[in-house]
């Protein structure tokens, strides 16, 4: 089972769509590593710097509808070469979601008010997560702040990290 | 209580409910194409399961760049390629039989109502358009389908799209369904499907209703889908004709996939699609819908034909209509790519390619080509334009140009004048 603990990217803006996270150009990699370098190379969102604001973290929390657009698995791919294992929303696109837990990835869903308050209390400064998929737990930290956020996801969801993904498991299973 | 088409085509395609809420289905066809697929065979080679369930529900296609560019584009056909041969996959088509996944797969008669699809692309939902429930998937799921044979979804929840009326001139099914995506927006449909209906949707040709499922996925949708009806046997009768003694009989058949009239929907949305006017997307999200009439000055240097949206040939039709005889304007690229070569044929016998030739026009090969800015017509930054296809996401035809999203009728028009542009101005 992967690991889900670490620095947090604030991405703060809806609509992040596939394109954005691992543009069509770098579909003709054949492997996973390639894709590394170009991780949100068109992400279209002031103030974010490619070069800068990717490496050191490991977990993003962004808003609605993540990771619309294309089918290409390549963008949980993208992500987890470049060490995000999780990606906290307040809504995802169905494939991109589905993706995340068939790599052994989590793709978590937070209420809008819940996400916004995460915004107003950690974004901009040094957050660090922990998320704990048995027990359905986050534990957000900051310098100044501390708390337990409580999220639901599905017990198939949960299995398929477990399992580290959807083709052992229906492999074990059909 | 009554059933919608998906719940009845789940039904009947369930191997497994491991959790509540979770459905794990027996799938009819698993479609593959050069891109998504490769990674999943190299990794299904690695894991030692380089297996395939039925060769003969996949189907696979190298099409979206298509001749290959590159080394690394010729090396992702080489792989399918090779996986097609090993595995005695018949339906493989490559370069000189191929085209656009989604015009060439249901042109075979691939697609029956009532199957179970999935493929790994996101425009899968507009096999939907035959009564089948198709989903685009990852390379996850589509590794699992060629090896099992089956996949995993969430329950059902279908939102009822009553489409109303008749069209207005120069307003085409392309309109109708950038209308729904501004009405539900983006992820207006996660998770759900839209289920297209009403006489609007009983009217179109199969080519149409390909057209609206193929963007259901613009509004979030898991598939669209149209109710089977004669319009969808005949359109498949010449692959089913051995099947079924007769039409009707077929018909009758696939009626076992048409809604109850008691069915429960999510949501129901009316649309009377005499009120549409002819549309066009601006910014970067595909729910940024707008009357061309409000927009008509806007400048663009490139107009595409072609894609899984509208490249078929009714598509080409009405565009040469309107560009026959005349000329694109100057400082215009303009390119059509028709979506398959059966398109292609029909289009070279009806005399079609020699108009767009004529008008300026450059005719590419079946591929996908400038639709996902790989190769074929790629825009160069601060550049803009007109295409029929489907996504104008930020750097979707090529980092920093501009896509607006528009039916072939108006990509036609834009064409003659160089800026966006309602084909009403050429109906004579
Ligand atoms: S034509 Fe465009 S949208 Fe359709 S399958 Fe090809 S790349 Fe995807």
């Amino acid at each position: 089972m992967k690991e889900f603990k670490g620095k947090v990217l604030f991405l703060d803006r809806s609509d992040i769509n596939t394109d954005e996270i691992i543009p069509a150009k770098y579909l003709t990699e054949n492997t996973k590593e390639a894709l590394k370098p170009y991780l949100m190379e068109d992400l279209n969102l002031e103030g974010f710097n490619t070069d800068n604001d990717i490496d050191e973290n490991s977990i993003i929390i962004t808003r609605a509808n993540f990771g619309c657009g294309s089918s290409r698995e390549h963008a949980p791919w993208a992500l987890e070469v470049n060490g995000y294992n999780a990606v906290i929303a307040q809504s995802f696109a169905r494939i991109f979601q589905q993706n995340m837990f068939n790599c052994g990835m989590a793709a978590i869903e937070l209420p809008h008010k819940t996400i916004d308050y995460i915004f107003d209390k950690y974004n901009s400064k040094a957050t660090n997560i922990e998320i704990d998929i048995k027990n359905c737990v986050i534990f957000i930290e900051s310098k100044t702040k501390k708390e337990k956020i409580e999220f639901e996801i599905s017990r198939f969801e949960q299995e398929l990290i477990f399992s580290g993904g959807w083709v052992e498991y229906a492999d074990n299973n059909y | 209580m009554g059933k919608t088409i998906v719940e009845k085509i789940f039904e009947s395609h369930l191997v497994d409910k491991p959790y509540e809420g979770i459905n794990i289905l027996k799938l009819d066809r698993v479609f593959c194409h050069e891109i998504t697929t490769p990674i999943a065979i190299n990794d299904l080679v690695l894991k030692g399961k380089d297996r395939v369930f039925d060769p003969d529900k996949i189907k696979a296609v190298i099409d979206h760049v298509s001749p290959a560019k590159d080394s690394k584009t010729a090396l992702q056909g080489k792989i399918i390629r090779e996986w097609a041969k090993r595995h005695g996959i018949k339906d493989f088509f490559d370069i000189g039989q191929n085209g656009v996944c989604h015009a060439l797969f249901p042109e075979k008669g691939f697609v029956i109502p009532g199957h179970t699809i999935i493929m790994g692309d996101s425009h899968t939902c507009t096999h939907g358009a035959f009564g089948a429930f198709a989903a685009g998937v990852g390379t996850t799921d589509l590794e699992v389908g060629i090896l099992k044979g089956v996949c995993a979804f969430k329950d059902p929840l279908t939102i009822k799209i009553e489409l109303s009326g008749n069209f207005a001139q120069g307003v085409f099914a392309k309109d109708a369904i950038l209308h729904i995506i501004r009405k539900l927006t983006v992820n207006g449909a996660t998770n759900r499907v839209i289920e297209f209906t009403g006489n609007a949707v009983d009217n179109m040709s199969m080519d149409e209703r390909m057209t609206i499922c193929n963007m259901a996925v613009e509004a979030g949708a898991t598939s669209g889908i149209c109710s089977p009806d004669m319009t969808t046997v005949d359109y498949l009768w010449e692959f089913i004709k051995h099947d079924y003694e007769s039409k009707k009989k077929a018909l009758e058949e696939f009626s076992k996939f048409m809604p109850d009239h008691d069915a429960e929907y999510d949501e129901i949305l009316v649309f009377d699609v005499s009120e549409i006017e002819p549309l066009v997307t601006q910014g970067y999200k595909p729910d940024n819908v707008i009357e061309i009439s409000k927009i008509q000055e806007t400048k663009v240097d490139q107009v595409y034909i072609g894609s899984c949206t509208n490249g078929r040939i009714e598509d080409l039709r009405i565009a040469a209509k309107i560009l026959e005889n005349k000329h694109i304007a100057d400082g215009v690229r303009a390119i059509v790519s028709p979506a398959t070569p059966k398109i292609f044929n029909q289009a070279l016998e009806e005399g079609l390619i020699k108009i767009f030739m004529d008008s300026g026009f450059c005719v590419t090969n079946p591929t996908c080509g400038a639709c996902l800015g790989m190769s074929n017509g790629v825009l160069a930054e601060g550049e803009v334009a007109a295409s029929t296809t489907n996504r104008n996401f930020f750097g979707r035809m090529g980092k920093g140009g501009m896509v607006h999203l528009m039916s072939p009728a108006s990509a036609a028009a834009t064409a003659l004048t160089g800026k966006i542009t309602n084909s009403d101005l050429f109906n004579n």
